[in-house]
């Protein structure tokens, strides 16, 4: 069986007597874009979280091509070739946008304390190819110009945008997004969608994505899977088609199940 | 060239050397009481130095490195003493009692910075706090190894003979204390302009988000509090070689909030914040004699004005900077030499290829 790309298999996390998730299985394969969506409290943040090791699942496992992630720390995931951006933006507003992509980078660094003490020239060397990298993703979307700038003085849309800079200078081969649409314009959707859809397909280190999102439209249009979560279970998975047609789905969104759950 | 020099380490170095230039000028200009003042400066620009990393640049609170500089300064006491009664003019001796103090700080900055990996805010103020009060106190309960409430005493570090038997004691102080100071100032400026650095403010800045992005957090916490401690212990350790004592009296706990305060004054986001700092330590105390001075207070009450003054000035200075700059007085100082370099493009035409 193909296990390329992230697995969870009966994934399970109850927080005292409340079952956050439970069975929950599926499959985010190379150069897939995967929606997970669902009404307020059905998991999805907390699958997130359970994905890059912030919280511990009680039951299952998780894989990456086919290697457990067991006992993960969050800072190992962009060496497994995983990033995450986060609801909040989360950007470090002390830095310029610049060593915002930077740190994302970080997972690439190979000098070391010493080095970095005695102002070696191979920290010069590491750090150099650090910044020529992190330029070449602001280029690509179409950050140039907000380099030196800091993340505060920036409308949202950029600083969203410069979030998703950051994760992608890790070079991940799955990017897992988490409510990108949030707080944005109409406009900025369509250019978010557009930017989504082009990276399983982009030529230099392509990537899978996990979307999380509230933005129907969005999640149906670049999505070419959709997992549904309800109350910590996977409802149904199947196309944006299917998903759309299926009368559970409606169920779960206009709450005739929250009497039985109440 | 000018990129090269601007990001470079050897502008770093070049810069040292200019400040060490200047230091052997004001050691030949100062009288010895200003001298030895400038060598004190030095002792404390080391801990204020770690302390700027620690909380300016990784967002942890200390309140216990006054006594992270006593740790230094007893062990640069307890290693003479261990050397017996040879004359410290061996500059060997001095050298390895001043690395001893260092190691001591490091591992204590290390001890501390495990267990405040995992805390935060006002309760890694509260843990390192504790050490403050701790550190003091167990200096006088153990009088027998640490000498109670006199402390014990520190040999001088004398010129070396080859200055010739007349050189200046106190000036020998200065050369003595800078050429420590400077290359510590020198190798926090490397890491502070590395991916360490930036690993210290990202982890500042979010903390979630900063493990996402492939930072170790914990490990980042706790290799800047080993180096800022390491700095603290090496500054109490120049200060006891200056002073020739290491007492519970010179390391209270005032002296760690007073540390906490001048960096704050001094500016936070910068190493020359740190610099202000360790200036304010010194000539706040100075200037608030010479104030007292101008008025004829009796003896008694002068004394009085002399012991209250600068805490209360210091006190004074850290509302007013909270309230109008809170980037301190390094903050001020970028802002002012902004301005002037704004209004001195502006009266030239043509500013040039240059660009920012």
């Amino acid at each position: 069986m193909d296990s390329s790309g992230l697995m969870l298999e009966g994934v399970g996390l109850r927080f005292g007597g409340l079952t956050a998730l439970s069975d929950v299985s599926l499959r985010v394969p190379p150069g897939q874009v995967v929606g997970v969506i669902g009404p307020n409290g059905a998991g999805k943040s907390t699958l997130f979280n359970v994905i890059c090791g912030l919280l511990r699942p009680d039951t299952g496992r998780l894989l990456m091509d086919g290697r457990a992630l067991r006992r993960l720390r969050p800072h190992q995931l962009t060496r497994l070739g995983v990033a995450r951006t986060l609801q909040d933006v989360g950007l470090f507003d002390g830095l310029s946008v610049l060593e915002n992509v930077m740190a994302g980078a970080t997972n690439r660094a190979r000098a070391g304390f010493a080095s970095a003490l005695f102002g070696l020239p191979r920290s010069g060397r590491d750090e150099r190819r650090l910044r020529d990298h992190a330029r070449e993703v602001l280029d690509e979307l179409g950050l140039s110009g907000f380099a030196d700038a800091s993340p505060p003085s920036l409308p949202y849309a950029i600083r969203q945008r410069v979030a998703l800079a950051r994760a992608l200078a890790a070079r991940p081969r799955l990017l897992l997004l988490d409510e990108p649409a949030g707080g944005l314009g109409p406009e900025d959707i369509d250019k978010l969608s557009t930017l989504i859809q082009d990276l399983p397909r982009r030529a230099d280190h392509p990537c899978s994505v996990l979307l999380v999102e509230h933005h129907m439209d969005l999640v149906m249009g670049v999505c070419d899977e959709v997992v549904v979560l309800n109350f910590g279970r996977v409802l149904i998975t199947g196309t944006p088609d299917q998903v759309g047609d299926d009368p559970r789905v409606a169920e779960a969104y206009l709450g005739t199940t929250v009497e039985a759950a109440a | 060239m000018n990129m090269l020099l601007r990001t470079s380490p050897l502008r770093r170095v070049l810069l040292t050397a200019l400040a060490a230039l200047l230091v052997l000028i004001a050691s030949q200009v100062l009288d010895p009481f200003r001298n030895f003042q400038f060598a004190t400066i030095a002792a404390y620009l080391c801990a204020t130095a770690g302390l700027t990393v620690l909380t300016g640049l990784n967002g942890q609170l200390s309140l216990g490195h006054g006594a992270l500089m006593a740790s230094g300064a007893y062990s640069v006491a307890l290693i003479q003493d261990a050397f017996g009664g040879r004359r410290l003019a061996a500059g060997w001796i001095l050298v390895v009692t001043l690395l001893g103090a260092l190691a001591v700080g490091v591992a204590a900055g290390a001890v501390i910075g495990l267990a405040a990996a995992r805390l935060q805010g006002p309760h890694l103020a509260g843990l390192t706090l504790g050490v403050a009060v701790i550190v003091p106190s167990l200096a006088t309960t153990f009088d027998a190894l640490f000498g109670g409430e006199q402390g014990l005493p520190v040999q001088a570090a004398q010129p070396p003979l080859a200055l010739g038997a007349t050189f200046p004691y106190e000036r020998w102080q200065v050369w003595l204390a800078w050429t420590i100071t400077l290359p510590t100032i020198l190798l926090l400026t490397n890491l502070v302009h590395s991916r360490l650095g930036r690993d210290m403010r990202a982890v500042r800045d979010h903390e979630v988000a900063a493990s996402l992005s492939g930072i170790d957090v914990a490990r980042t916490r706790v290799v800047t509090f080993t180096v800022s401690a390491g700095c603290a212990a090496l500054g109490g350790a120049l200060l006891a070689v200056l002073t020739q004592v290491a007492s519970p009296g010179s390391y209270p706990l005032t002296l760690s909030v007073f540390l906490l305060m001048a960096v704050v004054i001094g500016g936070l986001d910068s190493l020359t914040g740190a610099i202000w700092g360790a200036l304010l330590l010194v000539a706040l105390p100075d200037l608030a004699q010479s104030v007292t001075g101008l008025f004829s207070f009796p003896p008694g009450e002068a004394q009085r004005w002399e012991g209250n003054l600068p805490t209360a000035a210091f006190g004074l200075m850290l509302i007013t900077v909270m309230a109008v700059a809170p980037t301190g007085v390094s903050g001020l100082q970028r802002r002012v030499v902004r301005a002037a370099a704004d209004r001195w493009r502006a009266r030239r035409p043509n500013p040039g290829a240059e660009t920012p």
